[in-house]
């Protein structure tokens, strides 16, 4: 069973239909916790991206030798391999970002976006598939956490990507890290005003 | 022929325990305590043989991990009965530790060997302590933001939020002792650090499967109620953030034990004030656009803030 999907809906499909941070509502610890830089957000994304990808792949590649019965274990498994692997790069090569992002990297491991994907898509589909559909959940991930971070780090401390825009800072509020709560719920109502004008428009 | 080695084991296991609070110094000083982060007590038994107690330099004040870094006293404030000394430090002392305090001679009766005796907080207090700070202080929803997806998921309704915050501190205390067992005895001797996350991982999911083969032949009813959030718990990133967290800490059993219980319990409470304002929500007038998961986020945020207030809570 393989999906009619090309290659560009699939990977379109993660950043703008199925959102996992504003449309599936998943993977939300690191969307409140670390949000509070783009930088944050960027980075995190490629770890998110790097796990979804591989994992993907290799359980698209291996689909028919998993026991039905002992998928998950075997999910949650491949996964923590390809999270340890990203784990020590980041910690050899980019030691700075990654005590900013302190243990998220390693919870990776337990993001709910990342098993969803393969129990819905990677056990079923060709590894094509599976890798412009990880390509896709990973981008909208970072999508998601980097406009959290574009709006909270604009807000908070008036930057984008450390560069001062602004000159001052207009809402201090935004720094402070409960702040991702109000956050992340206010862009969720943003969009769905959006969608809701949107429809209100067509059907007019 | 186990059940005696058992008690033994037991028993031993006790006397360790204690062992702090009995230890006590014989002799000049009856007893001494932390007072503040920078202040050592001592209340003497026999004040009347005692000399030169107020001169700093006859008193020397190490960790008891490090003997050989002594910490210098500013200065030695007898009372005016004579019947305590405070010590007084310049830095904040890592009260944690035990602290060696030792008179020299000058300070105690002539001919008499430098008396040392030890310092330390009750290990009680201290255990409950990390209890406490994990269920307020360091709340794993409110202040850490962790277990957010099962958070949000399961705090509709209050039945729910009780079955997932139950279900979800038995499978955590489990857990939780495995991967210290694990980490203690297999990683650390072998040097398998970077099996940490595949290793913790993989306990959760078998304890979660184990429970689940239980339950289902042991009790039905009880798996009829909890089944559903079995799958759950794998999906909660708290799960895995505490076997990291006492191993990154090298928490002993106790400590790991209270840590679990209190990161177990805390979930379930951030879950059922959740649930309680959300059953009302529903029936409160919120604009469209903030329906359902928005509005959720919202009260999440003050309940975050209001969990704020615990930050300044210092127990023992």
């Amino acid at each position: 069973m393989a999906t009619d999907k090309t290659s560009l809906q699939l990977v379109t499909n993660g950043i703008l239909n199925e959102n996992p941070i504003f449309r599936l509502v998943l993977s939300m610890c690191p969307a409140v916790g670390i949000s509070t830089t783009v930088m944050n957000g960027f980075m995190l994304g490629v770890a998110v991206l790097f796990v979804q990808v591989f994992s993907s792949c290799t359980i698209s590649l291996f689909k028919n030798v998993i026991h039905p019965r002992i998928r998950i274990p075997t999910y949650t498994l491949t996964i923590a391999t390809w999270v340890t692997v990203i784990d020590m790069v980041l910690a050899a090569y980019m030691p700075a970002a990654y005590a900013k992002m302190g243990i998220f990297i390693k919870l990776i491991v337990a993001f709910a976006i990342i098993t969803m994907r393969l129990e819905m898509f990677a056990c079923k589909e060709s590894v094509t598939a599976s890798f412009w559909d990880g390509v896709g959940m990973g981008l909208g991930f970072m999508f998601g956490m980097m406009s959290l971070g574009l709006v909270r780090e604009l807000l908070g401390q008036g930057t984008i990507l450390g560069h001062d825009v602004l000159g001052f800072k207009p809402l201090l509020f935004f720094v402070l890290p409960f702040a991702g709560f109000f956050c992340v719920g206010l862009m969720m109502a943003f969009f769905n005003y959006i969608e809701l004008a949107y429809r209100r428009a067509k059907r007019a | 022929m186990m059940a005696p080695n058992y008690r033994r084991i037991l028993l031993l296991l006790l006397c360790g325990l204690l062992l702090p609070v009995a230890a006590r110094a014989a002799g000049l000083a009856a007893k001494a305590s932390f007072k503040g982060t920078n202040e050592i007590v001592l209340s003497l038994a026999n004040p009347a043989d005692a000399k030169g107690l107020g001169d700093p330099a006859n008193y020397r004040v190490s960790e008891e991990q490090n003997p050989d870094i002594s910490l210098p006293v500013a200065q030695a404030l007898v009372s005016a009965d004579r019947s305590t000394v405070t010590l007084s430090f310049k830095g904040p002392l890592n009260t944690r530790l035990t602290h060696l305090v030792t008179l020299h001679q000058r300070a105690t009766n002539k001919g008499q060997a430098p008396e040392t005796f030890r310092v330390s907080k009750s290990y009680w207090g201290y255990l409950l302590s990390i209890l406490v700070s994990a269920l307020l202080i360091n709340n794993f929803v409110f202040t850490k933001y962790l277990g957010l997806c099962v958070f949000f998921g399961t705090s509709k309704r209050k039945a729910t939020a009780k079955g997932m915050g139950i279900t979800f501190t038995i499978v955590m205390v489990v857990s939780a002792i495995m991967s210290w067992f694990f980490y203690q005895y297999i990683l650390k001797p072998y040097q398998l650090g970077f099996l940490q996350v595949v290793i913790f991982i993989g306990l959760v999911s078998l304890t979660v499967q184990a429970v689940d083969t239980v339950l289902r032949k042991v009790n039905p009813t009880l798996f009829k109620a909890f089944g559903v959030y079995l799958v759950l718990v794998i999906a909660n990133c708290v799960i895995i953030a505490v076997p990291l967290m006492l191993a990154d800490n090298e928490y002993n059993f106790l400590e790991s034990l209270m840590l679990a219980l209190g990161a177990g319990g805390g979930f379930l409470l951030a879950l059922y004030l959740m649930s309680s304002a959300r059953e009302r929500m529903e029936l409160a007038n919120i604009p469209p656009t903030f329906k359902g998961v928005p509005i959720a986020f919202i009260v999440a945020g003050q309940f975050a803030l209001a969990f704020l207030g615990f930050s300044g809570l210092k127990l023992f």
